[in-house]
Order: C-alpha cells, then structure tokens, then sequence
C-alpha cells in the first residue's frame, strides 16, 4: 500500500514538462495516496498518541478549572504560550482534530476501497493450485496405492467439513485448491468503520450534551432549569429546551465515617435520599442517590458526587436587624473536610459586613494552633476574619458566592494591629467590635454537590466500540489460509516419493504421490498443525500402501 | 479466621511467593549459565532445525548435535534440564502463594471485598497474572526461552510493590464500591500480564534478531532463544490475545463504569488519556506487523514502547499527576468542588 509516483506521466499531453513535473490533479492524487497509504496511518496514530500526552500533564479546563487557574496564575511566562497553543484545552484544541480528521480521513480512504475488493474476494473462488507445491514453506507429502481421484475426492470431503471453500472441480484436475478464513478482512473493516460509528457518538454528546453541577443543601429543593445551577458546560448545539422539567429536593444526607483502621477519617456509604418529581404535575417520587448509582430522569442522569457543610450563621447589624440568616456552603479544601467559606451581608447598617474564613467540622487545638481531626461535624467551629465596608456587590456585574470583594472593604485588626478573628462554636453567638453587630453560629447542615448530565449518542458510541472490539477479535482471530492437494499417479522413475512414508525401497506398483501444502495470509498463523491435521484425516481413510503392510 | 489473620496470611504468603519466584530465579539462573558451556555446534544443532513455522526449540536441549556429546555434555544437558524444570515448578509454587496473597487481601478486608482497593493491591495482581499467563501459555508457546526474564521480572515488580506501594488492608473508596471494579480491573489486569509477556518476547526478539544481523552464531542461551520469525509469531499472539482484553476493560468497561461513578464516560482523567495512549500505541504496531518497512524491527520496538506506557501508567501517572481520580493513594473526598464556578450574584 505505500505510494509510489507512477514515473509514466502523460508527455503526449504536456510535450514542455521536465521529468517529474506533476499536474495539479496528479499532485492531489499523490497527496491524497500518501496520506491513505498504511504508513501514513502509522504515523499519523503515533502522533495522535503523541498529541494525548500534553494534555495529562498540563492540567485541562475542562477536566479540572480550579487547578489549571492555580496553575496560570503560579506559570505567569508560560501561560500566554501555552493559551496560544491551547494547551490547557489540549483534546478540543485545532491540532488535536487535525491529527484525529487526518486519521479518519486516512482510515475511510484506505476502507472503502477495500469494502470493494472484499466485495468481490469474497465470491471469488479460491485459485487453482500453484504447480510446484513443494516450494510452499509448508507442505508433507505422501504415498498411497490409492488412485488420485479417490484421494481427490477424500480431499475435497474432508476440506468442505473443515469449512474451506473449494475450487469447483474442473475435467483434468489433479489438485484441490481450498480457502478459508474469508471472515477475517470483513472483522477488519467492521472494526475500522466501528471506530467511525464510535467518534460519530462521541461527537453527538459533545456538541448535544451538558454537563452542569449544583450544591443543594439538605432540605432544599432544585428545579432543573438554567438559572438554578451553580456551573454549566453546554455543547455547542444544545437547547435549554432540553432541559428536563424535573425537580428534586435532598431529604437527607447519610455518610458513615471511619472511626478506626488505616482509612480513619475517610467516609463512605454516602446516601442522599431525594423526592422527586419528573415534572411539576407527576406524582412524587423517591429515590436513593448514592456513589455508582445515578438517577436517570429522561435522558438526564443524576449523580452524587461531593458533599460538604453549610453552617447556618446569622447576622445582626449594629441596629439589631437580621441582615443575614441562611445557611452557608463552605467548600472543602482538604480531605478533611476543613472548609473555606465567605458570609456578605453587604446591607448591614452601619457598614456593610463580610465574614471569610473556615470551617473545623471538628476543631481542636494543638499547641495553641487550630487543627481540624476529621470529616465528621463532631465539633464544628468557625474561624473568620472580619472585613466592614463597600463588599462592592452593587456595580452589576456577577459576583461568586465563594469569593468576597476586597478591593473597598477593610480588615478589622485588634489594637495591636494583629487580624481580628471571629472564632464561633456551634451555638455560639459572639458580638463584634466598634458596636458592628452580633454573629451567630446557630447550626450546621450538610450539603451535596450534584451533578446532571445529558449525554446523547452514548449508546451510539457503545456500539460502535461493541462492534468494533467484535470486529477486532474476528480480524485477529480468524484465520485465513489457502490449503491445496495435489494427487498424481507415479510413473516410473518419478523423481517425487521421498515424502514423509519414506518407504521407496523397491520398484514396486506406481502408487500415487500426495503433496499437500498450506499457507497462512494473515501473517499471525502457525499452519504446521494445520497441515498435519488435514493430511492425517485425507491419509486417514486410506488403508495402508501395500509397502508399508508388507 | 480473623480480618487480622487473614492480612497476616496475605503478607506471609506474598513474603512466600517472593522467595519462591527467587528460588525460581537461581534455578534458571543456573541452567542458563549452565548452557553457556554447552558447546556451540551443540546448541546450534538444537536451533538449527527450527524454521518459521515449525515447532519451537524450545524443548529441552537434547544431544541433537552433529557430533557426538560427551560425557560432560551429556551431563551438563541433565543439569539443564532439571534446573529448567525445577525452576518451572518454583514458579508454579509462587503462584498458587501469590494467589493465597491476593485472597487473603480479599478477606482481610471488612466488609469481604476483591483485592483491588489499592495501588499495593493492583499491583499484586497485575505481577500475579504475568506469572500466571506465563504458566498458562509455557505449554502452547514452549516458552522456556522466557524464564529467565519472567522471574525476573516477577521477583522485581514484587520487591517494588512490597517496598513502596505496600498500603494496609483498608476498605474501598466509595467509587469503587462497584460490580464493573471486578471486571474493569480483571481484564486491564489480564491485558497488562499478556502485555508484558509479549514485550519480554520483543526483547528478545530484538536482542536475537541483531545477533543473527551481525553474522554471529549465536552462543550459549542465545542459542536456545528460537529464531526471530518465530519469536515475531509469539509476540504477536500475545499482543493479539491481550488487545481485544484491553480494548474490553479501557474502552468499554471503564467508560460505562465512569459514566455511573463519574457522570461522564470519559473524562479525559490522566488515567484514561495513557490506556487510551497505550491502546493507540500497541494499534500502531498491530498495523506495523502488517505494513512494509515496519515489519519485525520496528514492529518490535513499538511493542516496547507500548509495554513502557502501560507500566507507566500502571504506577508512573500516579506520581506524574495528583488529579487523577484513578490514584488511590490517599483518601479523598469523592470530588471537589471548584470555587468560582459558580458565578450567581448574592
């Protein structure tokens, strides 16, 4: 299959071309030969294997925005490179569909034409017998007293049982031609066009699919439509209308910590029992959400896949009004659960009030310095600094939940100039200085992070590689091999007879000389037993030669 | 029993298969230096009949030479031949104590689980079903030629994962908590031991094919190593055998696991993005043993580079990369959560 420039070119068109000059429609069919040939393929996957590795060692938007926003921002040199090369977004980057596309269009141009040689191979008879079987790499040979139609005819029997495909018999025969194994190519091409049906069902969840997670404390009900999520990732041809009208609301959160042994501290059997309803007017449902056990509402799936605490923490401003009461989700920063959390009561009269700081589900102090235990809200304590002033929430643009505003605000510090931290125990309400208000920590309620997906063609794509991995084991499995046996009478002074009977000793009565040989064309066969096999069932039947009885 | 004596058992036994895969190891450590004193006319003699095709010479040397052996030969041709078979039946031996190591992580756990929480664990019994296939393929491919470097092989990775990736018997992490753990890591496991075994082949392969290149004789063990087209055809089968397995637990398997466990079938975690590389790279060298000019040499050394990441990824992106919700180093919580992303205003 490699390309070659067909030296022959058409001077009778082009009298004034020098040799070697070629015509823009030779040029394309060059290029497109060299890029559909085998070794273009070759390369062009070691590329796409490649082109992958970037993209594990730079951290991606799409798989993981906190760290790669860590990463920017402690890589300021790098990061402008790397933006324009799309490092950070490496498998939907324009160099990674280049290598993808070319190997696809690779893989149909070297495809179709083969579904049309398979098309035709596979009514072809197999061919007639090469005349020197004893050139073959593996072939016995044998004598019998038998006549060559009798051993012909055995031949074509056992052969037609062993599933070959024989040559029809034709007048003057002396040998059977047999093939089988036609299977094998039509594994191959069931495997390259299964990839095709499997990158199709990839590209349908990419562009019609989204991916959008929300943190729903316990208690609170989410109704799927737009505005209700935290974060949202659309394909590039989703509809909101496909948004699912369904709604949910998080009755519990069950989790069991480790209290004991080497995971001490790790938690599991996480359960969120939720109400649900497919849409507003259905009847409600129940469903246990658990880790491995989504919740399919239409095509929508539901996971559980974080959990964390919402302290419940109310403000009074220095005038006594409840400025702030809600319960708060305070994000995990560690594996222990120690969390990081921001409270804006931007209304509070005399000042405006903003609380950032952590959460200890389990606080304790070692040596004076504050130290969170484990994951389990056994003694919850937060620990906040305090900032008063313009939390600048009014100049329109969107603000997170997670991050206060600084820029207007000031820090309150203690006379020596030291940070004021607001330390709460659950239950606690403590006031701050300069008659700002009172902080409450009145209670501390789970919350889980749930994600919703809609991944349309996923079951095009498992197909594709269902058909693809049976396609595969047939191109690798089966076997083709092309089997002939050649019979003919011995005359005497036959040069032939030191097969494997050996037994020549005398002049005797001319038997017939058997020559069987095998060959494997899929380059991964081992036909030796193969051919034992076959001559010892075509010798089977036949009574011993009268030398070797005698 | 109880889960302490159970993971007491469990360490005993992988302490006993390590001693046995050693013991193993001097065996055939000693019948192939044994064969370097066999005579060269000897050992060629043995190699000489085997073409393409035909049976291995991987047999048990026997006086086939063109002269006549002496006594000394002879006696170093029974040497061989018991040390080969002793260091067989070591082998043996370690595996059925490999396996006691990996029921008793199984049943020291609480609740009873598979023995694969862990990298320790996953590990065990990625080195487990080299050995195993090994064994299970001696008899078909008459893979005596490969002792050495499975021994080898085995005592190394188990002294690795013994020393640095030993973690106690603990329960799983909540995403695995699943059915698709026991055939996603089952299959990656079985894919990964063929894997390897085809990858000691190119070796050799690659070692003998550049000896017979440089118009020497091969002396010695070399001598017993079959010839090139035969090793090619074994190495194949083992690459074409352990394939579809791989292509079974990375593009089936793990997907519709991930998809249950993760909410989305690929998530092109650092995990996922190197079986998919290691799949792409041993695809590569099933097209080279096909296309001309990659045959044989070239062939052979994409197989290495596919044994080399898929051993990477195995251990090495563990240590490459802290975001992969594949490493079970530490527990952790299921996900985090990123701040910033949500981006609703108060």
């Amino acid at each position: 299959m490699t390309a070659t420039v067909e030296p022959s070119a058409p001077e009778t068109r082009h009298p004034d071309r020098r040799p070697g000059e070629l015509t823009f429609r030779e040029l394309l069919r060059f290029a497109w030969r060299q890029l559909t040939s085998m070794r273009t393929a070759l390369i062009l996957l070691l590329l796409l294997a490649l082109a992958a590795v970037p993209g594990s060692v730079i951290p991606q938007e799409g798989v993981d925005s906190l760290k790669t926003g860590n990463w920017k921002d402690a890589h300021p040199t790098l990061t402008p490179i790397y933006e324009k090369l799309d490092l950070f977004d490496v498998y939907g980057s324009v160099w990674f569909a280049a290598v993808y596309i070319l190997l696809m269009v690779s893989l149909v141009g070297c495809i179709v034409p083969r579904l049309f040689v398979y098309w035709r191979a596979a009514r072809a008879v197999p061919p007639a017998a090469p005349r020197n079987l004893s050139r073959m790499p593996d072939h016995e040979t044998y004598r019998t007293d038998e006549s060559p139609e009798e051993v012909l005819a055995r031949a074509r029997a056992v052969l037609a049982r062993k599933g070959y495909r024989l040559r029809p018999a034709a007048e003057g025969d002396d040998a059977v031609s047999a093939e089988r194994g036609y299977l094998r190519e039509a594994g191959n091409l069931v495997f390259h066009l299964s990839v095709l049906i499997v990158l199709a069902g990839f590209a349908i969840g990419g562009m019609f699919g989204f991916k959008g997670g929300v943190i729903v404390i316990q208690g609170d009900t989410f109704s799927n439509n737009l505005t209700q999520y935290d974060d949202f990732v659309p394909g590039s041809l989703f509809r909101a209308s496909q948004l699912n009208p369904f709604s949910f609301r998080v009755d519990d959160f069950n989790i069991e910590w480790l209290t004991s042994g080497p995971r001490q501290g790790m938690a599991r059997g996480f359960e969120a029992p939720l109400s649900y309803r497919t849409s507003p007017d259905a009847p409600e449902q129940t469903y246990d959400l658990r880790v491995n056990h989504p919740l399919s509402i239409g095509g929508t799936d539901v996971f559980l896949i974080g959990h964390g605490y919402a302290p419940v923490i109310t403000i009074r401003d220095g005038e006594g009004n409840v400025v702030y009461s809600r319960a708060t989700p305070f994000l995990p920063a560690d594996a222990s659960f120690l969390s990081f959390g921001v409270v804006k009561a931007p209304d509070a009269l005399p000042e405006g009030i903003g609380l950032e700081g952590l959460l200890y589900p389990t606080y304790a102090s070692v040596d004076g310095n504050p130290f969170n235990v484990m994951g389990d809200d056994k003694n919850p304590v937060l620990s906040m600094r305090v900032y008063t002033g313009d939390l600048n929430m009014d100049n329109g643009s969107p603000q997170s939940v997670y991050v206060l505003d600084k820029s207007k605000a000031t820090m309150l510090e203690k006379k020596d100039g030291k940070p004021y931290r607001l330390d709460l125990a659950l239950g606690q309400t403590v006031a701050l200085p300069n008659g700002l208000g009172t902080v409450s920590f009145d209670d501390i309620t789970p919350w889980v992070r749930i994600q919703m997906s809609q991944t349309p063609g996923k079951m095009v794509a498992l197909t594709g590689v269902v058909l693809a991995l049976v396609g595969l084991v047939g191109s690798l499995f089966l076997r083709p091999r092309r089997v002939w046996v050649r019979a003919r009478r011995m005359d005497d002074g036959d040069p032939g007879g030191s097969g494997d009977s050996g037994g020549s000793g005398h002049a005797g009565p001319p038997g017939t000389l058997v020559e069987v040989a095998a060959l494997d064309r899929s380059g991964g066969g081992d036909v030796a037993p193969v051919l034992a096999s076959i001559v010892s069932a075509v010798r089977g039947g036949s009574a011993p030669t009268a030398e070797e009885t005698s | 029993m109880t889960d302490t004596a159970w993971e007491m058992l469990s360490n005993r036994a992988v302490a006993t298969a390590g001693i046995l895969y050693f013991l193993a190891l001097l065996a055939h450590l000693v019948e192939w230096s044994t064969m370097r004193k066999v005579p060269v006319e000897v050992a060629a003699g043995a190699t000489s009949g085997t073409t393409s095709g035909t049976t291995a010479a991987g047999g048990v040397l026997v006086d086939l030479g063109p002269t006549a052996p002496t006594a000394a030969e002879e006696r170093d041709a029974d040497r061989i031949a018991l040390f080969g078979r002793l260091g067989l039946i070591l082998t043996g031996l370690g595996v059925a104590a490999h396996f006691v190591a990996l029921v008793g992580r199984g049943m020291a756990a609480d609740p009873n689980r598979v023995p694969w929480g862990n990298m320790y664990e996953f590990t065990l019994s990625g080195v487990f079903l080299v050995a195993a296939l090994y064994l299970a393929f001696y008899k078909k491919f008459a893979l005596a030629w490969l002792s050495l470097s499975v021994t080898t092989f085995v005592v190394a990775m188990l002294m690795v994962d013994v020393i640095w990736l030993y973690g106690p018997v603990a329960p799983l992490t909540e995403a695995l908590n699943s059915p698709w753990l026991v055939i996603h890591v089952i299959s990656a496991c079985i894919a990964t031991g063929a894997f390897t075994l085809g990858g000691m082949t190119s070796v050799l392969f690659l070692l003998k094919e550049r000896q017979l290149a440089k118009g020497k004789q091969p002396r010695g063990w070399m001598a017993r190593v079959p010839a090139p087209a035969r090793l090619d055809l074994v190495a194949y089968r083992m690459h074409a055998f352990a394939f579809p397995v791989w292509t079974f637990a990375v593009l089936i398997t793990g997907p519709i696991w991930a998809h249950q466990a993760w909410s989305s079938y690929w998530n092109w975690d650092p995990k996922e993005v190197w079986a998919f590389i290691t799949w792409v790279v041993y695809a590569a060298y099933l097209h080279a043993r096909s296309t001309a000019g990659w045959k044989g040499r070239n062939a052979a050394i994409l197989a290495l580079v596919g044994t080399a990441t898929l051993w990477f990824n195995f251990i090495g992106i563990n240590y490459f990369s802290t975001t992969s919700q594949h490493s079970y180093a530490a527990p952790a919580p299921v996900v985090q959560v990123a701040p910033g992303s949500g981006s609703v205003g108060v």
